[in-house]
């Protein structure tokens, strides 16, 4: 007997591929920060925290906006309507925040990576990309200063925060790989002008990186075996969970409105 | 939280080009550019500024409300310090 699902079907084209997996970032990532909502250190990284998360809802739904224009589908089909296996999230996103220092680590790593990604894309021969990172970017600039600032705090710190940070960044570094890989649609777009080549800002994140450490007097991990698989839908057990929470009004009324 | 790592600053934001910076409230930070960065994430969320000062709030000094009558009070008998006494011509229009 065939089983019922809500899930809808994504036609997806190299475009609408490469959109989702932009658009899944910022809504695993800004879902994670969100949970640190009333919970963070002080009130002012509470309010911080939870400004960085709106900026990447935001993001991810302009980004599901013109993946859905695509292939006949909403934002709230798209976020709300697909399974883990359908997210192409990048792992890293998806990462438990673990202690302060952790969730810090984790947000230099990704966006010293999205913010150059952002300035290259604006130059997109898309124009909708185009606009949507030149927005993106003046937002992912901030998250980068903002997080940046307090890995250099907290590393060169007490030996406590020193600590925790230098672990974080253990825990973060395995899933950075997965930020520069390109497959064959991705290429395709990479050809045509439309995304930025994100192997080509390797170099760049690798030094900015470097200069943020070394004033935080944090050791740069070793680069050991890298996880890989989100942008194919093959995730780690954490992203279920988050999709239980985020999608069970959907799902139980699924297309319910405010 | 303590206040010896994470001192207190006064905020003052500047909502528009022309108009003076002013107090917006105080926020907990260890230095200058993360105070900066705070007041910036508390007090600015609803577009309020254009720019942002902050302050150590040990470097203001106060007076003393003891002093309120000593200092305030001698003025309220010097009506003739408020320029209400000119006949403003309607052609000035609003001042």
């Amino acid at each position: 007997m065939p089983v019922a699902t809500t899930s809808v079907t994504v036609d997806e084209t190299p475009l609408v591929l490469h959109l989702l997996r932009r658009a899944d970032d910022a809504l695993i990532l800004g879902h994670r920060l969100s949970e640190w909502t009333g919970n963070a250190p002080t009130l002012e990284e509470d309010l911080a925290l939870a400004n960085i998360a709106l900026d990447l809802i935001g993001q991810a739904r302009a980004l599901y906006d013109h993946a859905g224009a695509q292939c006949g589908l909403d934002e709230d089909q798209l976020a709300y309507r697909r399974d883990a296996r359908q997210y192409r999230n990048l792992l890293i996103a998806e990462q438990p925040n673990g202690d302060f220092a952790c969730t810090i680590a984790r947000q230099v790593l990704y966006a010293a990576f999205i913010d150059p990604y952002w300035r290259a894309a604006m130059s997109s021969t898309d124009a909708t990309i185009a606009a949507i990172a030149a927005k993106a970017e003046k937002e992912t600039a901030y998250h980068l200063r903002h997080s940046a600032e307090w890995l250099i705090r907290l590393g060169d710190g007490t030996e406590e925060s020193h600590r925790r940070a230098q672990a974080g960044l253990e825990e973060m570094w395995p899933f950075t790989g997965e930020f520069f890989e390109v497959d064959a649609p991705d290429q395709a777009l990479i050809d045509a002008g439309i995304i930025p080549d994100p192997a080509e800002l390797h170099d760049g994140w690798s030094s900015r990186i470097d200069a943020i450490l070394a004033r935080a007097t944090l050791a740069r991990p070793r680069d050991g075996w890298m996880q890989t698989g989100g942008r194919s839908g093959r995730h780690s057990e954490h992203l279920g969970h988050i999709l239980a929470e985020l999608q069970y009004l959907q799902r139980s009324h699924p297309g319910a409105k405010w | 939280m303590t206040e010896a790592p994470t001192p207190l600053w006064e905020v003052f934001v500047r909502s528009r080009n022309g108009l003076a910076h002013k107090h917006a409230g105080s926020v907990h930070a260890a230095d200058a550019q993360m105070a900066l960065q705070a007041a910036r994430d508390v007090y600015t969320r609803r577009g309020e500024g254009l720019s942002v000062w902050v302050v150590p709030s040990s470097a203001i000094t106060a007076s003393d409300p003891a002093d309120r009558e000593m200092l305030f009070e001698p003025t309220g008998s010097k009506i003739y310090r408020h320029p209400t006494f000119y006949e403003v011509p309607d052609e000035v229009g609003h001042m």
